[in-house]
């Protein structure tokens, strides 16, 4: 009873929060600008659920339990239920949306603050949040494909968000279509397992889902994770990841790194009995993954933006979780999602920090009386005319800096053990499968490459002397306390947070507690590959220095390069590698393959083709059925005189002929 | 002679007739409505010697009704006329047509 009412608060306060400030914004001007009040409940309707999430996660005794609402339709055989499952993984993933959302709300009223929007962000953020909740706590794919699109729309708002730029409601509309194909895809297994077992809801999916046909699981966990792709940002559907950083900065880390992008991720672990069942699928998922990590890791190292840099490392990361599903590991995916999205989280929200103190600077810059040069125009989010900002914003740039060594696999923080955890499981079943050679080797270079990218970004930004024109009488100022408390609490958490999945070399995986709460061997309901791990405990403590080893490598290697010589290191570097860094500079050119292939032979075939078909064929019978109501009309028109007498005429003869239809019966 | 029920009913269906082609056929507004009075008392006519021929006094109590509504009838219907001829200075439907195509 007591979990039923704490789900309903759960899931109703973020929409509350949405109903009211959308509508009380749209309709009621005066209040558009009490910002204060305005922050405060869309905070609040986030902060709450987080309490109740705790309060349930206290009160969780292991069994996964069913809150019921209402019965959403019943249609024949099909009959979708509004449940709301509560079990290990979707509190996991609750926590994390409530506890890291509520603290990028409470960032968003600093970073917010004086835009015209401001009542339209917050209703917005706490919609997502409505539709985030409903994927991860809904108990069948009908209503996880409801957040599933409810969260694709809100990205697709948010992204917009400043739509008077025509640039970013390019990038919004190219972030919705990019996921339509995926979600396409995530409906057509929606229909293949409903064909296959008649139902949709986890209970039947996951006791039933496992025994089907080989060739159908195939087809069925291969659409699954198409539809994943989409949403996760994964070859080759990841292009619209980067661009999406046109919307504010807490939408990027609350959307485009925390929350949204791993909900590709939560789909497979939530159904992992069934893709535990298509082996063949896993080796894809493992290389895709695998491959979208280097690839979006290379790509980070050349980028001057520091939120480009930022959207492709999560890019990276990303692959990785997807690296870890492709070897059987699921509950680590979820480790990483975890970790992932405290130290990217609070990556975008120092990087948002920057950008509001750079933003001043540009504002003094342009309207500032001291300076003769009025006309300095100065792009807040690139690094080349940042440095130094470490005397200036000393908060930012230590949990900025807490951050960094933590997704870059500095020992003993958080992103040491949850990617050290994916790259033992892809290696403890390399002697089964060959692909997971494949992911590990590249696994280990994209770690360095991780490190290098990551502290250049520091580096650039925060060390160094300050590279923006007038730094000597201009200068940025730190952030209000509302935008440093969430860096600090999610610093804090992205250096702490790896010790709930301590390496199995300790004390046999006995302190694991992640994975006793997830894996289904401990009774959680994520699958786990029935191999037995034949690593020595010896080779065990040898990949893990291994993975310490490279993490401080890179990141010493680049600090001494980057704090040396700075921009023009990378200048050695496009020297060095060539084309090698001309492609990755350029993206390797996917967008313009993209464009090439599919775009504009779309842009063509419709206006040659459709365009016509719809002028003439379409609209052409439309005119028809007007033309013809007019022809006959224009008979027929003459009947009404506007006489009484005539209408009256007319009723008795037709009373009349009744009459002798009933006397005489014809 | 006697005065059997086909009497009544034979005088009934003459006023009915004459009422509708009063209503059919005459242009006058207030002699239309005379008309239609004709044919109501026509029927009044034929409930009373219905409910007389099978001694049921339901037909009568209707009657009382009809006539009521006739009163009101009357009374908008005049209503309408004076409205009109105020107007458009005349009560001859023929001429009165604004719904036309």
């Amino acid at each position: 009873m007591q979990t039923q009412i704490l789900v309903q608060l759960i899931i109703l306060l973020p929409l509350a929060g949405a109903v009211l400030l959308g509508l009380g914004g749209l309709f009621i001007p005066a209040i558009r600008s009490r910002e204060t009040l305005i922050g405060s409940i869309g905070t609040a309707m986030v902060v709450i659920p987080f309490i109740c999430a705790v309060m349930l996660f206290i009160g969780f005794d292991g069994q996964a339990s069913i809150v019921h609402l209402f019965t959403w339709m019943s249609a024949g055989d099909l009959t979708v239920e509004f449940d709301y499952r509560v079990d290990q993984l979707s509190l996991v993933m609750t926590l994390i949306i409530t506890g890291v959302g509520g603290l990028i709300h409470l960032y968003s009223i600093g970073y917010m603050q004086g835009d015209p929007g401001f009542w339209r962000f917050f209703a917005y953020l706490n919609l997502f949040i409505f539709a985030m909740l409903n994927l991860v706590l809904g108990n069948n794919l009908v209503v996880l494909f409801l957040g599933w699109e409810g969260v694709g729309l809100c990205s697709y708002l948010l992204i917009g968000f400043w739509y008077t730029n025509r640039e970013n409601s390019r990038a919004a509309n190219k972030a919705f279509i990019m996921n339509r194909i995926g979600d396409f895809c995530f409906l057509l297994a929606m229909f293949m397992l409903y064909r296959e077992l008649g139902s949709l809801s986890f209970d039947v999916l996951l006791s039933e889902g496992p025994g089907l046909d080989t060739g159908v699981v195939n087809t069925i966990v291969m659409l699954l994770f198409l539809g994943a792709t989409g949403k996760s940002a994964q070859i080759p559907l990841y292009t619209w990841l980067p661009d999406a950083m046109a919307g504010p900065t807490p939408v990027s880390a609350l959307i485009h790194a925390a929350t949204m992008v791993t909900s590709g991720l939560y789909l497979l672990a939530r159904l992992s009995p069934i893709v535990l069942a298509a082996e063949g699928i896993m080796v894809v998922i493992a290389i895709v993954g695998a491959l979208t990590a280097i690839v979006a890791a290379t790509i980070a190292i050349t980028q001057n933006d520091i939120k480009k840099v930022l959207a492709y490392s999560t890019v990276s990361q990303l692959g990785y979780m997807f690296l870890a599903i492709g070897v059987g590991a699921f509950w680590v995916a979820i480790f990483h999602v975890m970790t992932h999205a405290f130290f990217k989280g609070c990556l975008f929200l120092g990087s948002g920090s920057v950008i509001h103190g750079m933003h001043g600077v540009e504002h003094e810059l342009v309207h500032g009386s001291d300076h003769e040069g009025h006309n300095h125009t100065l792009d807040p989010q690139d690094m080349r005319t940042m440095g130094g900002l470490k005397r200036f914003m000393p908060a930012t740039r230590m949990t900025f800096l807490i951050s960094t060594l933590a997704i870059a696999g500095i020992p003993l923080l958080s992103g040491y053990f949850s990617k050290d955890e994916i790259l033992f499981q892809a290696f403890s079943i390399m002697d089964q499968n060959t692909a997971a050679i494949f992911a590990w080797v590249v696994g280990i270079v994209t770690a360095f490459l991780t490190a290098v990218y990551m502290t250049r970004a520091y580096v650039l930004t925060f060390e160094g002397e300050p590279r923006w024109p007038h730094a000597d009488t201009v200068t940025p100022h730190e952030s209000p306390w509302s935008m440093t408390l969430p860096l600090w609490v999610l610093a804090a958490l992205a250096a702490g947070a790896g010790f709930v999945g301590l390496p199995a070399v300790i004390k046999h995986g006995e302190w694991n507690l992640i994975h006793h709460f997830l894996g289904s061997s401990y009774g959680g309901p994520v699958a786990e590959a029935a191999v037995e791990s034949h690593v020595s405990v010896a080779t065990e403590w040898t990949l893990l220095i291994l993975g310490g080893l490279i993490a401080v490598a890179g990141v010493g290697l680049a600090w001494r390069w980057y704090s040396k010589e700075g921009l023009a290191f990378d200048e050695k570097l496009k020297a060095r590698f060539g084309g090698l860094y001309r492609l990755a500079e350029h993206k390797y050119y996917v967008d313009e393959v993209y464009d090439k292939v599919i775009v504009n032979p779309l842009i063509r075939s419709t206006t040659g083709f459709f365009a016509p078909f719809d002028k003439f064929v379409i609209d052409g019978i439309v005119n028809m059925v007007g033309f013809l109501t007019r022809a006959t009309s224009f008979v027929f028109r003459y009947v009404q005189t506007g006489v009484v007498s005539t209408y009256a005429t007319g009723i008795v003869i037709g009373v009349v002929l009744v009459i002798a239809l009933m006397l005489f019966g014809l | 002679m006697e005065m059997t029920l086909n009497w009544y009913l034979t005088l009934s269906a003459v006023l009915f007739t004459m009422g509708t082609f009063g209503v059919l056929f005459r242009r006058n507004v207030i002699v239309i409505l005379m008309s239609v009075e004709l044919m109501l008392n026509a029927v009044n006519l034929t409930l009373v010697a219905l409910s007389q021929a099978f001694g049921d006094p339901s037909g009568q109590i209707l009657v009382f009704f009809v006539i009521a509504v006739a009163a009101a009838e009357a009374a908008v219907g005049l209503a309408l006329v004076i409205a009109i001829f105020r107007g458009r200075m005349t009560i001859d439907v023929s001429k009165i047509k604004l719904f036309r195509y």
